[in-house]
This record gives structure tokens, C-alpha cells and sequence, in this order.
């Protein structure tokens, strides 16, 4: 407990140091950096020795609040959720001082460590708090520290907006849980986690409304749909790290928040876990199908982290309905699926979110159809992007193939069930993996393919240069992770029983005992795979042998016949993910505006698209706009007089203590 | 994992060049001409391995990779999918999602090799590949849970190895739809008409000879290579809902080589008898094929 409490104070510490010599921008950023990368070590130290065996330690002290107690505890889930916080704060840390460094206002950049640093210090609190209003507390720092960093270019309308829709999208979601928490807090006469369990025992019937509070208020955090439009805004308008750090691990605080509430909630029901399978479904498939759409390199990576908590959410509904169904199996396979995905999605993730920054920094944007031919110019990227590309897609050897083998296999497993239920289910599940797994290749073979293959699309593609060393770091850590992950399967798995175990509350033997078949599979696997990265290395080498006697050239492509082609007439983004997305018309509100060419000699033509969000666009835009007609008749009380106000308050006063006195 | 198992592995990477072959042959046979020898796949191999390449002009090493690691999944693939009489050379909980993850990691590399080159053709192909996988992913899973629902196994082999008269017998509909279901993943898979014609000489109308056209020398030949292999593959899928489990192995072995030149006759004749479909109609096909599996799986809860 002393070690996370250090690991805290350092982070905040130097996060206050940072925002106070922001005027020396340049020492400020050295010791904001300093705190973040030296404080996540030194928390993940902590998390580490509690899933090493260390007794889960607690901390409980008085605390003058009233309704509330201050009561931290790590426990092997809070320690597992710690590990993508700390671990991506470490290396964005490392990377984000070289990447502010050529920012305008060196200032602001400077500033911008107390929130980066405030944020990682929140999401760690969040997971270790134990009552109610310490949660709720840390929980509201969480939501703001973000806020700060989304609006960073403030400067750009879009990202003003951007910063709005985020605030609004995180305190929507917080209204839900400050009623869910009321509501237990008052039948329970205390705050504390440990005595809400037993409330939920004596009164099940508020278990299902619980339920319904959490899943909608910690879903909005995680970005599940419909509540995933902050995501696509705000993820492109923070600085990159900043991005990175938000989907790899805040938004797992919200899945962390979930699982939690499902440990306390007691014997789950079946239309729970129905409803998680359900909402992780749309999320999924819906995330992956906007993400197809868009032409903003990281608001594709937004939208990909929609489809991604989409997988997660699906996992933890599968658990959920295994316990729900009583098969012991079905749900420690569920759950293990889920909580390894909210890591390796943290860690693909955040790597593609620093490429895209990486990119940044070297084209100066980040929209597809200027770049290309980027893995000549900058190689190492490159190649850290494509391991992350194939990762997320759930390709094998890679870290995410692992995860989704989990969920893919608890599919068929369902199968096997003998109630027309929970057959549906497994159908369901992998209806929805299938259709996720093809879009996202097609996807990502669109981000890499447009981005670094073929010739650059503008000039500042052109020019683009390879990023710093310490952004690289980053970026390398994280791809060796993707791989490390990716064979380490038969030993990643047993390792990840007594955490599962915590979550669907079973006994640890019966969880190990679920997933050990899995990790005789993954023993096998790992050769198989080791047996084609040998074989494909054979195969390179006898066809280096045969060109080196053959020879080889280079020439144009073949262009039918077109004398003068210009990297301009290479297939687009757009162009590329055109088919698809106009096979799925229906969900996606792809705006086109064509200007065709006309007349024998055509002189010019052009075409626009703009894939904004649906749900944004018919949902919130004109629920909001009927909130604000609502809220302006309360103009009328409006007056602007300080004195008119202090009347309002004591007003307000009165008439509480009357009805408190009734 | 027995010397025996990998027998079938070895017969399917010496033999399935000969599917191309008999595909060919029937198809010249149907069109009233002698067609070209049944080796001519082995030829034109040897004859591609021994000529030098040519790459575009702003190549990286990716489109050297593409066919290498296609060709290195398919080889792993073919280690899993069981064949009558000899069954799976490895065999293991889940081998159903590897062989999935497979080729989904082929088509991944092939797909990056194209956009390599930067040519507006090889996109266009590389687009219309993942848009059809897409749809053809959900229709592989569908088949494959229903075929685990009807034998109650969730690992290739033990699915195959349940597979008897009896089997047939009390699922007749899930079975054969599923067999349909395979079929037409054959066709998709592998750029068969209807859905993409191998022979065509419009870039333009072409899928998958587009996404390979500026492959040269070795690295073609692997291409073609790579693909007769996944046509053996996935050909061994359907061939392997024949019941020939329990019956001897050198009878089940020889029964499943015939079944693979039937399927190869068959493929010629549809080939010979249908015209290419429309690019927008073969969604409708693919999707077509998913169904009639989710049909299947339906007729098997009630």
C-alpha cells in the first residue's frame, strides 16, 4: 500500500512542479515526464507483488466527509486493472516530452503533465477505492482531468466542441452512477463496498435496477453504443499520448467499474448477461462499420476502441450468462476472454495511438488520403503500426488472436449447451466475431496500406521523418508485447485464474480447472505458430537464393497502359472502404457529395465525404437541442445581479429546513 | 501426432496443383478443346521459380512478405483439417478458431502485398478481397457451429471422426446445407466463378488475379502455388462430411482422393456453366451461403 501511495505522490507531485515552472517550459516537462514514467514504475511495482501472492493490502482511515469512509484496497483485480494504467502511463510518458516539444505554445505543453499525470493518479484511486464516495470522488477527477487535455488546441473550434461533447458524455454517465450509489448507500447506512454486497442479499430485487445503473453509467465510460460518441470527438483532439492513454486505459476504468459491481451484485440473471452480449454485439460490429467510414486516421482508432470494448463487453456477457446457466466453464472462459482482452487492447491500442502520433509529428496530419508510402520514411513506425494493425485485427501470432481464441471458443463451447438459449448465444457471439474479425482486417489493411505502403499523397508526406528515439521506445515496447503476449499463451492463461476467478466469483480450482484445456491449446499453438514464422523464414530465404542467381529489377506497375501516373490516381481511403460502406448504407450515415465530371473536355470534379456520427447526429444533437428550449425558459430568473442570487440561495435554504423539519 | 497423420499433409501439398489441373482440363473439355496436360500447374510453377522478379517502383519488403506468409499459413492449415482415413496431424481444443486465424492472416498478408505497390489496380483488388472475406468470415464460423452442434465436438478432428451413416441419418438438412455452405466458401475462397473468373483478361472485372498482377518470377509462383493449397483445404472440408469414419483407412483415404477430383470436375463444370456474377450480386451469394448454415443451425435447436 505504501508503494502505490508513493507511486501516487510522485505522479502528483510532479505533476503540481510541472504546472508551477510551466514558465520554464523546458525543466517543467523534463519533471512532469520524470513523475509520470518514475511514478508508474513504482505503481506498477505495487501491482505486480499483488498478483505475485502479496496479501491484497487495505487501507482504512476516518475521514471528516460525511457519508463517507477512506478505504483503498488492492485486490488481484484492482492490481490487473493497474497494470494497462500504470504500464501505458510509463511509456506515454517516455514518448509525449519529445512529441510536445515542437508545440507552439511551450507553455500549455508544459501545463499539460499536471493533467496527464492527475489522470493516471485518478484512474489508479478509482480502482482501488473501496466506498462509495471516495469512488464517486475520484471518479469526477478522472472524467475532468481528460477534459483539460482534449481541449489542449484550443484554439480550433472543432476541438472546443470536441471538449464539450466529452464533459457533457462523462457527466451524463455520472448521474447514473451517483443514483446507483445513493440508492445503495441508503439502504446500506454506509458507504463501503464490503456492506453493500449484503444489502443486495437482503433485497434482490434491487439487484436487476443496480445493474441497469451500472451497466448504463459505467458504459458510457467505456464507450459502449450509443453512449460512444464523446470517443470519436475527443480521442482526435488530445495530443496523442493523451489519446493513448485514454482509450488503452480509462476507458478499461469503465469495464473495471462493471466487473466490480457484478462481484457485489450477487447471482447474476440471464437476461444480464443477454444485455451485455447484446450492447457488446451493436458496439462491436457498429464500431468497427463507422470506423470503416472515416478518413481521420485517429478518429478510425477512436471508433475501433468502440468495437473493441464491444469484444470486451461480449466477453464478460458470455461469463455472465455461464454463471447465470450454471456452466462453470462457460463462465470463467467468458470472463478470462474479456479481462485479457481490456489488457492486449491497451496494449495494440495504445501503440497505434502513439503511431498515429508519430505520424503527426512527421506529416504534420493525420488525415489518409495525404499520406502514404510512409514505411520507406519512417520504418520503424512502420513496422511497430503494422504489428499493432495486425494485433487489433485479431490476427495470430499476436497478442488480440489470443483474447479472441478465449471468446471465439467459449462461442463453440456454448454451443454444446442443451437449452435453445444459450445455443443462440454462442450463435450470436460468433455471428458478431465474425463479422468484426473481417471488417477490422479490412479496416486496418485500409489505415497501414493508405498511410505507409504505395507513394506519398502530398508533400508533406514526402518529407516525412522518422520519429525520435524516445517516442520509438514506446512504440517498440508495446509491439514486443503484442508478440511476447501472443506465444505466451499457455502461460499467461493459468497466471490469469485468480484474477478471473475474482471477477465470476468462483472458487480458483474450479476457474484453473476451466481454462487449463485452454492452455494445453495454447501449448500447441504457440508451436504451430513458431512452426510458420520458421517455415515462412525458409521460404524468404530459398527466394533470396533463387533471385540472388535470377536477378532482379525494378519498373513501373502496371498502369494499362498510362504513360504519365501520379501518386494522386493510387486507390484512396476512401476508395478502398467504398464497397463496404456502401453495402452497409443502412447503419452507416455516410454523406457524399460528387461533383462529376461532365462534357467532352471535363475540366474538374470532386468528391467529398463525411461520416459523422449517427447516434450524434440523431440522437443527442436534437435531444440536447430540446433540452436547451427547455432550459432557456428558466431565463426568466436569470438577472446577472450577484444580489438577486445570494436571495436564491437563502430561499433554497429556508425551504429545505422546512421540509426537513416536516 | 503419428508419422501416419502426416501423410494426408503431404499427399495435399503434392497433389493440390493437380486440382488446379483438373479443373482446367474439365473446363476445356466442356468447351470442346483438349486443354492443356494435367501437370501443366507443376510446369508453369517450376518454370515461375526460376525466373528473376520485378518489382514496382516503390516496393518495400511487404510485398516480398505477402506471398511467403500466405503460404506459410496454408502449409499450417493444411496440418489441422482432417482428411478421410488419416485424420488431422496436429489436433487440439479449438484447432476450428486456428484455421480461421489462419487465413485470415494469409489474406491479410496478401492484401498488404498489393497496396504495397501502390498501382490503383492492385487496390481495387485488395478492396474487393476484404470486402468479400468480410462477408465470408461469419459464413466459415456459422458452418462450422453448426457442424459442432450436430456432432457435439468443438475440435476439427473429433467434428470429422463423429461424422457417420448414423450421422446422416438424423441431420440430414443441418448436413447438406452446411455441405452447400462449403461449397460456395470453395468458390468465394478461392476466386472461382461466379464469383471472380481466373482466367479474365479486364482488370477491371478480376479480384483476386488483379491483387497479384505485379507479382513476378518466384514470388507468383508461391501465389499459385498458395492458392491450389487453399483450394485443397478448404475442398478437404466438404469432402470430409462424407461418412468415411469407421470405414478402413486405406478405402477412407482413396475414397477422399476421388472426392477431391469429383469436387475438382465439379468446380470445372460450374465454371463451364455459369458466367461471373455482377459485383454487387456476390454478396448476396456469400450471404446467401451464411444463411442457409444459420438455417441449418436453426433446424437443429427446434
Amino acid at each position: 500500500m505504501t508503494v502505490l501511495l508513493t507511486a501516487l505522490a510522485l505522479l502528483l507531485v510532479a505533476g503540481v512542479a510541472a504546472s508551477a515552472l510551466r514558465a520554464r517550459s523546458d525543466v517543467a516537462q523534463r519533471i512532469g515526464q520524470a513523475g509520470a514514467v518514475l511514478g508508474s514504475l513504482v505503481g506498477m511495482g505495487a501491482a505486480i507483488s499483488v498478483l505475485c501472492g502479496t496479501k491484497p493490502a487495505a487501507l482504512v482511515l476516518s475521514w471528516p466527509m460525511p457519508g463517507g469512509g477512506l478505504h483503498i484496497e488492492i485486490d488481484a483485480l484492482s492490481a490487473y486493472f493497474l497494470l494497462p494504467i500504470f504500464g501505458l502511463s510509463a511509456l506515454t510518458g517516455l514518448y509525449g516530452r519529445r512529441y510536445l516539444l515542437g508545440h507552439e505554445d511551450a507553455t500549455r505543453a508544459a501545463a499539460s503533465w499536471f493533467h496527464l499525470n492527475l489522470l493516471t493518479a485518478a484512474m489508479a484511486l478509482v480502482v482501488v477505492a473501496r466506498d462509495g464516495l471516495l469512488f464517486l470522488l475520484t471518479w469526477e477527477l478522472m472524467a475532468l482531468a481528460p477534459f483539460f487535455l482534449v481541449i489542449f488546441n484550443d484554439r480550433l473550434a472543432d476541438v472546443r466542441q470536441a471538449a464539450w461533447v466529452y464533459l457533457a458524455a462523462a457527466h451524463l454517465g455520472t448521474a447514473f452512477l451517483l443514483v446507483m450509489f445513493i440508492l445503495l448507500a441508503q439502504l446500506a447506512g454506509t458507504s463501503d463496498f464490503t456492506d453493500f454486497a449484503g444489502v443486495l442479499r437482503v433485497h434482490p430485487a434491487l439487484s436487476s435496477t443496480v445493474f441497469v445503473l451500472a451497466l448504463i453509467g459505467f458504459g458510457s465510460k467505456a464507450g459502449i453504443v450509443p453512449a460512444h460518441v464523446w470517443l470519436p470527438e475527443a480521442h482526435p483532439a488530445a495530443p496523442s499520448h493523451a489519446s493513448a492513454l485514454m482509450s488503452g486505459a480509462m476507458i478499461k476504468v469503465g469495464v473495471y467499474g462493471l466487473v466490480r459491481m457484478l462481484t457485489l451484485l450477487g447471482a447474476p440473471q440471464a437476461w444480464w448477461g443477454w444485455a451485455l452480449l447484446v450492447a457488446g454485439a451493436a458496439s462491436g460490429v457498429l464500431g468497427v462499420l463507422y470506423a470503416l467510414a472515416q478518413h481521420d486516421l485517429k478518429r478510425l482508432l477512436a471508433y475501433h476502441s468502440v468495437e473493441n470494448i464491444g469484444i470486451i463487453f461480449m466477453g464478460i456477457g458470455v461469463g455472465v450468462l455461464g454463471l447465470a446457466y450454471d456452466v462453470p466453464a462457460l463462465a470463467a472462459l467468458g470472463f478470462a476472454a474479456g479481462l485479457l482482452h481490456v489488457v492486449n487492447h491497451a496494449i495494440f491500442k495504445g501503440l497505434l495511438f502513439l503511431g498515429a502520433g508519430a505520424v503527426q509529428h512527421a506529416a504534420h496530419t493525420v488525415e489518409l488520403e495525404e499520406l502514404g508510402g510512409l514505411l520507406k520514411r519512417m520504418p520503424w513506425t512502420g513496422a511497430c503500426f503494422l504489428i499493432g494493425s495486425a494485433a487489433i485485427v485479431g490476427l495470430p501470432p499476436l497478442n488480440g488472436f489470443i483474447s479472441e481464441f478465449l471468446l471465439l471458443y467459449a462461442g463453440y463451447a456454448g454451443l454444446l449447451l442443451p437449452t435453445a438459449a444459450a445455443a443462440a448465444a454462442g450463435l450470436t457471439l460468433l455471428v458478431a466475431m465474425g463479422l468484426i474479425g473481417g471488417l477490422a482486417a479490412a479496416c486496418f489493411a485500409k489505415a497501414f496500406g493508405i498511410v505507409f505502403l504505395g507513394a506519398p499523397r502530398s508533400g508533406e508526406a514526402e518529407h516525412a521523418h522518422e520519429a525520435p528515439w524516445p517516442m520509438l521506445a514506446a512504440m517498440a515496447g508495446l509491439a514486443l508485447l503484442c508478440i511476447v503476449i501472443g506465444l505466451a499463451g499457455p502461460v499467461i492463461v493459468p497466471a490469469l485464474a485468480a484474477i478471473v476467478a475474482e471477477a465470476d466469483g468462483l472458487p480458483v480450482a474450479q476457474t484453473s480447472a476451466a481454462l487449463a484445456p485452454m492452455s494445453a491449446a495454447f501449448a500447441i499453438m504457440t508451436i504451430i505458430f513458431l512452426g510458420m514464422v520458421a517455415l515462412a523464414v525458409g521460404l524468404w530465404v530459398w527466394r533470396g537464393w533463387r533471385l540472388a542467381r535470377a536477378g532482379v529489377r525494378r519498373a513501373p506497375v502496371w498502369g494499362c497502359g498510362f504513360q504519365h501516373p501520379t501518386a494522386r490516381m493510387q486507390y484512396t481511403a476512401s476508395s478502398f472502404a467504398q464497397p463496404l460502406v456502401s453495402q452497409f448504407r443502412l447503419l452507416i450515415a455516410n454523406r457524399e457529395v460528387i461533383a462529376a465530371p461532365s462534357g467532352y473536355f471535363p475540366t474538374e470534379a470532386s468528391y467529398a465525404s463525411d461520416s459523422g456520427d449517427p447516434f450524434l447526429r440523431l440522437l443527442f444533437v436534437p435531444t440536447f437541442r430540446w433540452f436547451g428550449r427547455l432550459a432557456a425558459r428558466l431565463n426568466v430568473i436569470q438577472h446577472g445581479h450577484i444580489h438577486v442570487y445570494v436571495l436564491y440561495v437563502v430561499a433554497t435554504l429556508i425551504a429545505l429546513l422546512a421540509w426537513a423539519s416536516l | 501426432m503419428h508419422p501416419q497423420n502426416l501423410v494426408a499433409p503431404v499427399l495435399g501439398l503434392l497433389l493440390a496443383p493437380l486440382l488446379v489441373g483438373v479443373i482446367n482440363r474439365t473446363k476445356a473439355l466442356v468447351a470442346g478443346r483438349r486443354g492443356p496436360p494435367l501437370v501443366q500447374p507443376y510446369r508453369d510453377a517450376w518454370k515461375l521459380f526460376r525466373r528473376g522478379a520485378v518489382y514496382g517502383e516503390v516496393t518495400t519488403a511487404l510485398v516480398r512478405l505477402g506471398p511467403v506468409l500466405n503460404l506459410a499459413t496454408l502449409i499450417m492449415a493444411m496440418l489441422v483439417v482432417p482428411f478421410p482415413g488419416t485424420g488431422a496431424a496436429i489436433s487440439f481444443t479449438g484447432d476450428l478458431v486456428v484455421l480461421v486465424g489462419l487465413f485470415a492472416l494469409g489474406r491479410f498478408s496478401t492484401v498488404l502485398a498489393a497496396l504495397d505497390t501502390g498501382s490503383s489496380f492492385e487496390g481495387m483488388g485488395a478492396s474487393r478481397e476484404v470486402y468479400f472475406a468480410a462477408l465470408a468470415e461469419p459464413a466459415l464460423l456459422i458452418a462450422l457451429a453448426t457442424l459442432t452442434r450436430v456432432t457435439h465436438a468443438t475440435d476439427l478432428a473429433a467434428i470429422y471422426g463423429a461424422i457417420v451413416i448414423d450421422t446422416w441419418s438424423h441431420a440430414l438438412p443441418a448436413l447438406a446445407l452446411v455441405g452447400v455452405s462449403f461449397l460456395v466458401l470453395e468458390l468465394v475462397e478461392n476466386s472461382r466463378i461466379p464469383v471472380d473468373d481466373p482466367t479474365t483478361h479486364l482488370e477491371l472485372t478480376m479480384i483476386h488475379e488483379v491483387m497479384v498482377l505485379d507479382h513476378t518470377g518466384p514470388d507468383l509462383g508461391l501465389i499459385q502455388y498458395g492458392a491450389a493449397l487453399k483450394l485443397w483445404v478448404i475442398g478437404t472440408l466438404l469432402i470430409g462430411l462424407a461418412p468415411l469414419h469407421g470405414v478402413d483407412p486405406w478405402v477412407a483415404g482413396v475414397a477422399g482422393l476421388s472426392g477431391m477430383a469429383v469436387l475438382a470436375v465439379v468446380i470445372g463444370m460450374i465454371e463451364s456453366a455459369m458466367a461471373r456474377y455482377r459485383m454487387t450480386t456476390v454478396p448476396q451469394f456469400i450471404v446467401g451461403a451464411a444463411t442457409l448454415s444459420a438455417v441449418a443451425f436453426i433446424v437443429l435447436l427446434v
